[in-house]
């Protein structure tokens, strides 16, 4: 076994110095009416090149975004990844560190950390961004639960526009505090202001926008800021930050709290994870942020060096009292984000959302052409839209996909009232040509 | 550092480059747009372009591959951090999660074009229910504190479906800070139980906690003491005398792989840490997968979606009314998940056992080696990791900190220090079945030698760490002014 070094002479002789008999001697405290007494049942264990061709064969009866043409969002997109960051982060020096809890021996670890720190609290327009928590939905309920303890209020309001599974996952954090979800309609594709200002009141803790939203559609967020504050509310924002080199940080628009997904930040696919969760927030929220934090301080000579601080927020320390229960969290994919960030850097971002739009909107130009396909909602849209068919949208999906065209997400799954809907979107990776034959393909199935 | 004889590097990326400087590449726009932003609202556009770095591909790569060996790796060092099992993470197993049919998948992709991704999940959660002797398992939770918030929140669905609103969930002194977070994020009151002379649960403490408000106990096995409970059977009878579920905190699932089952000893709910006992990398912190597997009375609890199966048809099921909701906007890390199942293939049901059983016979020979300088926290055979106190050290002025960090300088990273709390001066040791016997060694004799040192040179103890990039950072410092971000040249 070509993990396991200890050879039976090893082992009898570790034993000899142990001062045991046997390895059965060391399991003693085990009652035997507690063990196993057949081997697990998990199949046999499987040479390499077997195990490959298996797991190969399991692959290919997925529909990659490499084998098809991509145009699936709603949360996770098909943006270029720089080859570097994969060459980068399988350095085994990054890849198998632990938490750099010995600080003098975690610096790689840690100035990535206060790096990606920086690009994310830059981007989103904010003060401070912590290090990471699992994704975007668990970021927004992170945000909640914050929203609660520094308002002592007991709602949090939604917008509609809100990605569904994010809200579905605030409700599973919210359950145990008994936080109450209120959801705003977006009738128009973007928050009814009318009805959000109704629901804002004494008893808010947070008013939560996505913009763009789930739908594609850009918000006005620094009316939806006003009307949080109006009502003593934090105001937390969704967004992605691989949009934010072209959008406004929502720091700049009154945001109190910013989270989103990092996938677009040079993240893989990987059917849904691992991802990563931004979270940034203003100075006055530093004490109560969820999760790990890097700082810079010095050392005993004076150096500048980076240490995990202000932990007493943090459950090693604060036990049943922490902001969060968060410990692991999802540092190498924010280290595939810093180096993504630093790739991309001033000007390349701002590309990736210039290209983005545009062929978003050249894609949508052309479809709407299409006889019985329209734009779902007026409102200014991104790198994403809503389309309406005229026929089944999973029934096209299935049938562009034979074509190995991915059109887009069928939004009935997710909103009865739109299953008429496709959710397309588009990224700076897809040509013309792939537009086009999208256009095509889609023309035909629903003529 | 050793074998660099490269001067200290001191850079962050923001401090490189030049303007005008790019590493990226970005096709030419291909479509006729010609200016896009015309077509966004006008308040919705970036004012001013982010201060973020100019810099070549070049610079890109130096930097990061500089600060890489600013770290110690497991791949570099041994790593013996107790509780958090830094054992070798295979290298077979990158290569599996990176064929473009798991990475390239995207995760709203319909099941009928996901079925070998949905097949994976599917047999990894049956692998696991049959490691852990549970009846289901969910693969949705992104680590083990969020394993624990969903284990702990089907414990709570399940009482209330009984009627029942118990408040309080007991934990032992000696659990992991998560456990008591976890709770408390689920909507109970955290009562804390003391530990026995030798950080075992005390049945008299434990008697009188139980009671129609609790609903549930939440204990690790092995405990943080590295020991199995002898009386766990006992222990887990007694709470269900009181319909009390009993939750198990497999952070330490590494010691008892093939030899003993949680749900055979009779927990109703235990997590998994594949970046602990399935060999997926720590990445500096994460990310890693926390699935929670559970008895049948709380499957219709779990998570959504659940994989299911009909004959060779895979399926996502999201219509579970009983459900406590989602986890994650998608089905989990399923990254992490390929190369957990890697793992578990390569070993199979006999390596599984032999992955445990050298797991604890490796921490016992350094208990042993180690038993006359440094106190052992508690006597007899230890599982998979061992705890010892620097209480005779700390008398000399030589602290377990002091220890971790004179450990540095000769070539390991530190053991976990000051945990469990219940544990003077505590250096929790695990060294995992993947280090040899010769590597052990070596570090037990650092180990001594730094005992000796204690009593014949504190300085040199004092001074460590002196080869690392920096040596000892001023904590406080950090947290009175937070310095968050880089704000421009020092």
């Amino acid at each position: 076994m070509r993990y396991l070094p200890n050879t039976a002479e090893n082992r009898r002789q570790m034993l000899d110095v142990i001062g045991a008999g046997s390895m059965e001697e060391l399991l003693a405290r085990i009652p035997p009416k507690a063990r196993l007494a057949r081997p697990l049942n998990v199949g046999p264990a499987l040479a390499e090149s077997d195990l490959i061709r298996h797991l190969r064969t399991l692959a290919a009866q997925n529909a990659d975004a490499d084998s098809h043409v991509c145009f699936l969002g709603g949360g996770a997109y098909d943006h270029y990844i720089p080859s570097p960051i994969n060459h980068l982060i399988a350095r085994g020096e990054f890849f198998t560190a632990y938490t750099p809890y010995q600080p003098e021996a975690s610096q790689g670890t840690l100035r990535s950390i206060f790096e990606y720190q920086t690009m994310m609290a830059e981007l989103t327009g904010m003060d401070v961004a912590n290090a990471s928590i699992y994704d975007g939905a668990s970021s927004l309920a992170e945000a909640a639960l914050m929203a609660r303890a520094a308002t002592g209020r007991q709602e949090i309001v939604l917008a509609a526009g809100v990605n569904p599974r994010y809200r579905r996952v605030v409700a599973t954090y919210c359950e145990g505090p008994g936080l109450r979800l209120r959801d705003v309609p977006a009738p128009g594709g973007v928050l009814d202001a009318d009805a959000a200002r109704k629901l804002c009141g004494p008893r808010t803790a947070a008013l939560v926008v996505q913009s763009p939203n789930f739908y594609g559609a850009i918000e006005d967020v620094a009316a939806a800021a006003e009307i949080a504050h109006a009502a003593g509310a934090l105001f937390v924002v969704v967004a992605d930050p691989v949009n934010l080199g072209t959008l406004e940080g929502p720091g700049c628009l009154g945001a109190d709290v910013v989270v989103g997904e990092g996938q677009g930040l040079g993240v893989p696919l990987s059917y849904g994870g691992p991802y990563l969760g931004v979270f940034a927030a203003k100075q006055e929220f530093v004490r109560r942020l969820p999760g790990r934090l890097v700082g810079a301080t010095v050392d005993r000579d004076g150096h500048r060096g980076f240490v995990l601080t202000l932990q007493t927020r943090e459950q090693h320390i604060r036990r049943d009292k922490a902001t969060s229960n968060i410990c692991t969290n999802v540092a190498l994919c924010a280290l595939m984000a810093t180096i993504y960030v630093a790739t991309l850097g001033k000007r390349g971002l701002a590309r990736v959302g210039e290209l983005s739009a545009a062929k978003a909107h050249y894609a949508a130009d052309r479809l709407t052409q299409i006889p019985g396909v329209s734009l779902r909602f007026d409102a200014p849209f991104f790198k994403e839209f809503t389309l309406r068919l005229p026929k089944s949208p999973e029934r096209v999906a299935a049938r562009l996909a034979k074509a190995r065209i991915l059109a887009g997400v069928p939004l009935k799954a997710f909103d009865r009232r739109l299953a008429d809907c496709l959710l397309v979107a588009v990224t700076e990776k897809r040509t013309k040509e792939e537009i086009d034959q999208l256009v095509d393909a889609l023309g035909q199935a629903v003529a | 550092m050793p074998y660099d004889n490269q001067p200290a590097y001191d850079k962050l990326i923001f401090e490189l480059g030049s303007p005008g400087r790019i590493a990226y590449s970005l096709p030419e726009l291909d479509v006729p747009v010609d200016d896009v932003r015309a077509r966004l609202p006008h308040g919705a556009l970036r004012r001013e372009a982010p201060a973020l770095p100019e810099v070549s591909e070049l610079d890109v790569v130096r930097h990061y591959s500089r600060l890489s060996q600013m770290n110690y790796g497991l791949d570099t060092h041994f790593y013996p951090l107790g509780s958090c099992t830094m054992k070798y993470n295979p290298k077979i197993n990158e290569d599996m999660a990176r064929l473009a049919g798991f990475a390239r998948l995207h995760p709203l992709m319909p099941e009928s074009l996901a079925q070998g991704a949905l097949r994976l999940m599917h047999e990894l959660a049956g692998m696991l229910a049959e490691i852990a002797g549970m009846d289901a398992v969910s693969l949705q939770p992104a680590a083990g504190a969020q394993g624990e918030l969903a284990g702990v929140l089907m414990i709570r669905a399940y009482h209330l479906a009984n009627g029942e609103k118990r408040t309080k969930v007991l934990v032992p002194d000696s659990a992991h800070g998560t456990n008591p977070a976890s709770t408390a994020i689920a909507g109970y009151e955290v009562v804390q139980l003391r530990s026995d002379q030798n950080g075992e649960v005390d049945l008299g403490e434990l008697d009188r906690h139980l009671g129609p408000e609790v609903a549930a106990f939440m204990i690790t096995m092995p405990n943080t003491l590295g020991m199995f409970e002898p009386r766990i059977v006992e222990i887990i009878e007694m709470c269900h005398a009181r319909g009390v579920q009993v939750y198990m905190d497999g952070a330490n699932l590494n010691a008892i792989l093939g030899i003993t089952r949680p749900g055979d000893l009779g927990f109703d709910v235990c997590h998994f840490n594949l970046h602990k006992t399935f060999t997926t990398p720590h990445g500096g912190g994460g990310p890693g997968a926390g699935p929670v597997g559970v008895k049948a009375h709380l499957e219709p609890f779990l998570p959504v979606p659940v994989v299911t199966r009909d004959d060779d048809r895979y399926a996502l099921d999201w219509k579970r009314p009983k459900s406590i909701g989602k986890l994650q906007a998608f089905q989990g890390n399923f990254g992490m998940l390929v190369r957990a199942y890697t793992y578990i293939r390569t070993m199979g049901g006999d390596g599984l056992r032999a992955v445990s059983e050298n797991a604890v016979l490796n921490a016992n020979y350094i208990l042993k080696r180690l038993a006359h300088q440094y106190d052992p926290a508690t006597p007899g055979y230890c599982m998979h990791e061992c705890v010892v106190s620097a209480r005779r050290q700390k008398k000399l002025g030589v602290s377990a900190m002091d220890i971790a960090k004179r450990l540095l300088d000769l070539g390991f990273y530190a053991p976990s220090t000051y945990f469990p709390l219940i544990v003077e001066e505590a250096l929790m040791i695990e060294p995992t079945e993947t280090e040899s016997r010769e590597t052990l060694d070596q570090f037990c004799d650092a180990m001594l030698r730094i005992a000796k040192e204690a009593e014949e040179d504190a300085a040199v103890i004092h001074d460590a760490p002196v080869t690392t990039p920096v040596r000892r950072l001023d904590q406080t410092r950090a947290a009175r002014e937070p310095n968050l971000r880089w704000t421009g040249p020092s």
